[in-house]
């Protein structure tokens, strides 16, 4: 029962990642019409906000020691932080919390990102076929993981958490279970808010503000609203800047647990186009109600009992979901008739 | 059957004279070695293949590396089974990779547009996943599948003692490693060829080309065009399959990396570079492909060095330390940025290039409108 | 349909090829000095003789193949006697002495193994038969390693490996023409069980995590293995897909499984991140019958852990070779690499940096460059002086036998580069094994 349970919520934590990675996908696709490969890179971009922030907080003074060496034989380097220096134990502090500073440095970045991107690249390619879309895109992701590989490296970065929330959580207390019958680590559950906050957000924005009603009268018929005389180019803009926005800070919020790496986007971009395909193609339910139902999917794939079960099954659900779900529901969940049909 | 129109025709000829004389025009290049000229040859004859699909019909499938796939493992067993003969390699990886996409084409041809490539993706990547894990006793993994000393082998055993060392795959005597290897994939390029250039003449390649301009309309005038499709995404997986069966031919061993979705990836950034729907486009997009590949890859600072000797010393390394960041380790991002530019300022791929070249310098621009409707835009 | 093949023989095929090159206008292959004068592929005939270095410059290990690059460079200069000689002045018994090869410089060209089989063997082709590298080197994975080394046994290239640990590469998948100097995963099971049994003690419930490929099930296997011999009980085995990212679904059903030890059979980027999330998910801090919960990564590197950051902390796990090493040998190199470099060399460093001397060494000793010979020249040779003490190349199976360090995650670290301390060098007698328990075979000498 317990085991059920944690695996539950651990397809809930998941869950609400994907659902958040996905986001972003699909409004692009929903309002402006583009498949956008290089989404998956927009989130690695934003997980390495977190990165180059933390290491401009940690940024040291170099000096050489004139008398001692190094055991490699190289004069010995004597590090002060600057932080430290100039800021005392409050360098300290915000070292300690750079991962959530980040996300507020990341709204910025991200959504200035997003707009280059969509000025400089992307509105050209409104009218263009989707495969060509890919193309342009791809290669985007292709160039945006080696310029970040270029100045990260390869190897994956640790980011620590801040250390008030580095344990796990004993949430079987608060439902009178025994201790340590389920616990699970803080950051996850302050993930799994902080999606359901941006998600709730998001879905506000468009449903509450008349920029959000513009833009969704823009994803069910664009050239009336065109024709009405609305500027939909600008909003455009700033409906690609808000997506790379929500990618970014994922990104930024997810470093502590996956350290992040250049490769990142393409690990994510199969499994966020996966979800957007399940919840169907333009639709924002559709994609959150796919993000949860993969994610806890794939955490019961996992289980040993389930694989002793189906040998390998956890090596192919999320295609296997995929395959299913289209083949039953052509659209996905919650699809529109005629998205990408032709 | 075996005519063309003249203006094929001659296409075909260019096409395997072209082919045939790789080992000499590309000398200069550094590109003339048996590894190189395989690799041309049968990423040639996958994109022929892939062609026929997209090309033709416009369904973009993400999962054409997985027949690659069971091409290779198909030819390997085959090797491993009864002989080291190339010929029944190749044949079973036809087949067999033809079944395969029979299975998976029934299935993701029911839908169309991005909902058929995630299909065909979600499959190949099934593929992929199993044959690295849980498959490996067919698969052998990570590591490959390979020959062993220890191999049945039934017919050549049939007739001949074991050898010590591993034994070698031939063609009647021919060692397929080597430039016999090369010429055997050359030939069949070529005949693959010529046989889409009949399919692309032939009344089923109209009817293909039909559902790529408007499937609707197809289906009203009262055709089925499932079979149509399913025959042209069968085939097109055959050819991926032949093309894995030379790949095994050609050096025994079969990965499973050859079937994940970069590679399906790959293969459709070759068609796009080249030129979708133009015969030779794709066979151009992928030998530029392997040979970037093969040169960018091959760079490191010493070759830089010696290659910018000739400036300042400090200019150079300036220099060096720059183009470092394009080629060897960094031959991705060239290859990142070669696809935006030739997405966005030649949309129709290098084939489209070449004409745009020629009408500008040869047409004085006359033949301008008459270029859109022969280009041939990737549908959605 | 077969008969054909008959008395065609490599060799044949060899001769036809050099024909083909004369015919295009390439120099033919001349013969050269000595009595072992003998017709080989890429026999160099000229003042300099190739090395061809595969090592992955793109992908999850390319920070790995960078340090790969930089020691065979380095190992090229000694070689060629520039820079202070690093470990030509170690090395017992020691022909080189930085007059080249058999007096020829050595030159070198790279390629990217992009850690796939498939890349891999393209770019070892490219340096064979365009390049004329007399040799490949290199590589941060058994899969690369096993499919390069079977194909430069087809070509009758010697292939001395970089970085891989699978029992496969000197076990199953053996070749005559391969030779590895890093240990796997059988010693790395043989060297940790008396160190965990002394730690933990020898009632433990342990409870592994395996990457799902050929690597993960065989040091699994040598774990479960060796974990068991000491009086440990394994709880469950439960394999993960390669690269899954996440791994928080495989960790919860360990929380409540009643095992106390974890064993994380992940490389690279799986490690990184299997570790990183199993702590968070607080293992660390709890207790299973009555003891703390331990995790053990059976094979650590330096350049992998740093991506775990602090999360390594105390955590035990095995490896080749550690720049902190004392011996003469590894002072050397450790010298002459933060000399050229600035930081440390990591153990795929290392090791490359070996082989390519052991390579030279072999040739000078052999007095030829012919494969069969150098090979013969490399089998059953006992060195010291280059890190890990006394050394041998098992002639049955052509892997080392050397000392293995079990390390465990630095509590204090002095430097970024201090993460491994060494718990122990365990001496090379407890690591061995018999040649034949793993099969396959060496195959012979001669290509034929």
């Amino acid at each position: 029962m317990d085991a059920i349970l944690i695996q539950f919520l651990n397809g809930l934590d998941k869950g609400g990642a994907y659902a958040l990675i996905a986001l972003g996908l699909t409004l692009v696709f929903g309002t402006l019409g583009v498949v956008n490969f290089a989404h998956g890179a927009i989130f690695m971009i934003g997980s390495f906000v977190a990165v180059a922030f933390r290491q401009l907080l940690t940024l040291e003074r170099v000096e050489l020691s004139e008398t001692e060496l190094s055991p490699w034989g190289t004069a010995l380097e004597i590090r002060t932080p600057y932080a430290l220096e100039w800021f005392g134990d409050f360098g300290n502090v915000l070292i300690d919390y750079s991962v959530p500073i980040a996300v507020l440095l990341a709204i910025p970045v991200m959504y200035l990102l997003g707009v280059l991107m969509e000025r400089g690249l992307i509105k050209h390619f409104y009218k263009r076929p989707h495969a060509e879309q890919i193309l342009v895109t791809f290669g985007l992701a292709i160039v945006l993981g080696e310029v970040a590989r270029t100045f990260f490296g390869a190897n994956p970065i640790p980011q620590p958490m801040p250390e008030a929330v580095r344990g796990a959580a004993d949430i079987g207390i608060l439902f009178g279970m025994a201790e340590h019958a389920v616990t699970y680590p803080w950051w996850r559950l302050i993930y799994f808010v902080f999606s359901l906050v941006v998600i709730g957000a998001v879905f506000a924005f468009l449903r509450f503000t008349t920029f959000g009603l513009v833009v969704r009268a823009g994803m069910s018929d664009r050239e009336t609203v065109g024709l009405l005389g609305i500027n939909i180019n600008r909003r455009f803009t700033i409906v690609f800047g808000l997506a790379a926005v929500v990618a970014g800070i994922a990104g930024v919020m997810y470093t502590p647990l996956l350290p992040p790496t250049y490769s990142l986007g393409m690990d994510f971009l199969v499994l966020s186009f996966v979800v957007v395909v399940v919840g169907g193609m333009g639709s924002l339910p559709g994609a959150v109600a796919a993000g949860f139902l993969l994610g806890i999917l794939q955490s019961f794939a996992a289980m040993t009992e389930v694989k002793a079960i189906f040998p390998g099954i956890d090596q192919v659900i999320i295609y296997l979901v995929a395959v299913v779900i289209l083949l039953v529901r052509p659209r996905g969940l919650f699809g529109r008739k005629g998205v990408m049909e032709n | 059957m075996l005519t063309l129109p003249k203006k094929e025709l001659i296409k075909f000829v260019i096409f395997a004279v072209v082919v045939l004389t790789m080992p000499v025009w590309l000398t200069p290049f550094g590109a003339s070695y048996p590894g190189l000229l395989q690799k041309f040859a049968i990423y040639g004859l996958l994109a022929v293949g892939f062609n026929i699909l997209f090309g033709l019909t416009g369904y973009l499938s993400f999962g054409h590396a997985a027949f690659l796939g069971v091409g290779s493992y198909a030819a390997v067993w085959s090797f491993k089974l009864l002989t080291m003969n190339a010929i029944p390699a190749v044949v079973f990886a036809v087949i067999l990779s033809g079944l395969f996409a029979l299975a998976i084409g029934y299935l993701s041809l029911r839908r169309s547009g991005i909902y058929f490539s995630i299909l065909t993706l979600a499959f190949a990547q099934m593929s992929y996943n199993l044959a690295y894990s849980v498959l490996t006793p067919i698969t052998n993994g990570e590591t490959g599948l390979q020959l062993t000393l220890q191999d049945p082998r039934v017919l050549d055993l049939a007739f001949s003692e074991r050898e010590a060392g591993l034994p070698i795959v031939t063609l009647f005597g021919i060692d397929m490693a080597g430039y016999g290897g090369f010429y055997f994939s050359a030939v069949l390029l070529i005949a693959g060829f010529f046989i889409a250039q009949k399919i692309t003449t032939s009344p089923f390649g109209l009817v293909l080309k039909g559902i790529k301009s408007n499937q609707n309309r197809m289906n009203y005038t009262g055709v089925n065009t499932r079979p149509y499709t399913l025959a042209a995404f069968v085939i097109s997986g055959m050819y991926a399959g032949l093309a894995g069966g030379l790949l095994a031919v050609t050096d025994p061993l079969a990965g499973a990396e050859r079937m994940q979705w970069t590679a399906s990836g790959e293969l459709v950034l070759m068609t796009i570079l080249g030129g979708v729907g133009t015969m030779f486009g794709p066979v151009l997009g992928a030998w530029i492909m392997k040979y970037l590949e093969n040169i960018f890859s091959a760079f490191n600072e010493n070759v830089l060095h010696g290659f910018f000797a000739f400036l300042p010393d400090n200019l150079e390394s300036v220099v060096v330390l720059i183009a470092s960041k394009f080629v060897g380790e960094g031959w991705h991002l060239t290859l990142g940025l070669m696809f935006v530019f030739v997405v966005v300022f030649l949309p129709g791929g290098l084939m489209e290039g070449y004409r745009r070249f020629v009408n500008r310098f040869f047409n004085g621009g006359k033949a301008k409108a008459e270029a859109p409707d022969k280009q041939t835009q990737p549908a959605e | 349909m077969s008969e054909e093949k008959k008395g065609v023989s490599r060799r044949r095929v060899l001769k036809t090829g050099a024909a083909g090159l004369v015919a295009s206008g390439v120099a033919p292959m001349v013969f050269t000095r000595g009595a072992w004068a003998q017709e080989f592929r890429n026999n160099p005939t000229g003042a300099e003789v190739t090395l061809g270095f595969n090592v992955p410059q793109t992908g999850a290990y390319a920070d790995e193949g960078a340090d790969e690059l930089r020691a065979y460079t380095l190992a090229v200069k000694h070689l060629n006697g520039e820079g202070d000689g690093g470990m030509l002045n170690t090395m017992q018994p020691g022909s080189l002495n930085g007059n080249g090869i058999l007096g020829k410089k050595v030159a070198f060209v790279t390629g990217d193994t992009q850690t796939k089989s498939d890349a891999a063997r393209d770019s070892a082709r490219r340096m064979i038969e365009r390049d004329g590298a007399l040799i490949i080197t290199g590589g941060s994975s058994s899969g690369v390693a096993v499919a390069v080394q079977a194909l430069c046994q087809e070509m009758g290239i010697i292939f001395m490996a970089g970085l891989t640990h699978s029992n496969d590469t000197t076990g199953k998948d053996k070749k005559r023409c391969g030779f590895r100097h890093f240990f796997n995963a059988y010693m790395s099971g043989a060297a940790l069980a008396p160190v965990l049994a002394a730690e933990y003690g020898t009632d433990r419930q342990a409870y592994h995590l395996t990457a799902d490929y050929n690597w993960g099930w065989t040091q699994e296997e040598s774990l479960i293995n060796s974990t068991e011999a000491i009086g440990w009980q394994t709880t469950s085995a439960v394999r993960t897909p390669l690269g899954a990212g996440d791994f928080s679904q495989y960790i919860t059903p360990v929380l409540n499984s009643g095992a106390d030890v974890l064993i994380l059979n992940h490389y690279g980027k799986d490690m990184v991140n299997s570790l990183t999330q199993a702590i968070q998910f607080g293992l660390k801090d709890r207790q299973a019958n009555g003891k703390n919960i331990e995790i053990v990564v059976p094979l650590f590197s330096r350049l992998m852990a740093q991506g775990a950051g602090e999360n390594i902390k105390g955590i035990l796990g095995s490896t080749n070779w550690n720049w902190s090493l004392q011996d003469a040998g590894s002072q050397a190199f450790v010298k002459s690499f933060g000399a050229e470099y600035g930081f440390p060399p990591s153990q795929a460093a290392h090791t490359c940096y070996v082989q390519a001397l052991l390579y030279a060494d072999a040739c000078e000793r052999a007095g030829t460059f012919y494969p069969p010979e150098v090979i013969r020249a490399l089998e059953g040779h006992l060195f010291d002086g280059m890190g890990n003490g006394p050394t041998e190349y098992r002639a049955e199976d052509h892997q080392c036998f050397k000392d293995v360090l079990v390390v465990r995650g630095n509590e204090n670290p002095t430097s970024q580069f201090d993460l491994l301390e060494v718990v122990q060098e365990v001496p090379r007698a407890q690591v061995e094994y018999d040649a034949s328990i793993f099969g396959g075979e060496l195959g012979p000498y001669e290509v034929s």
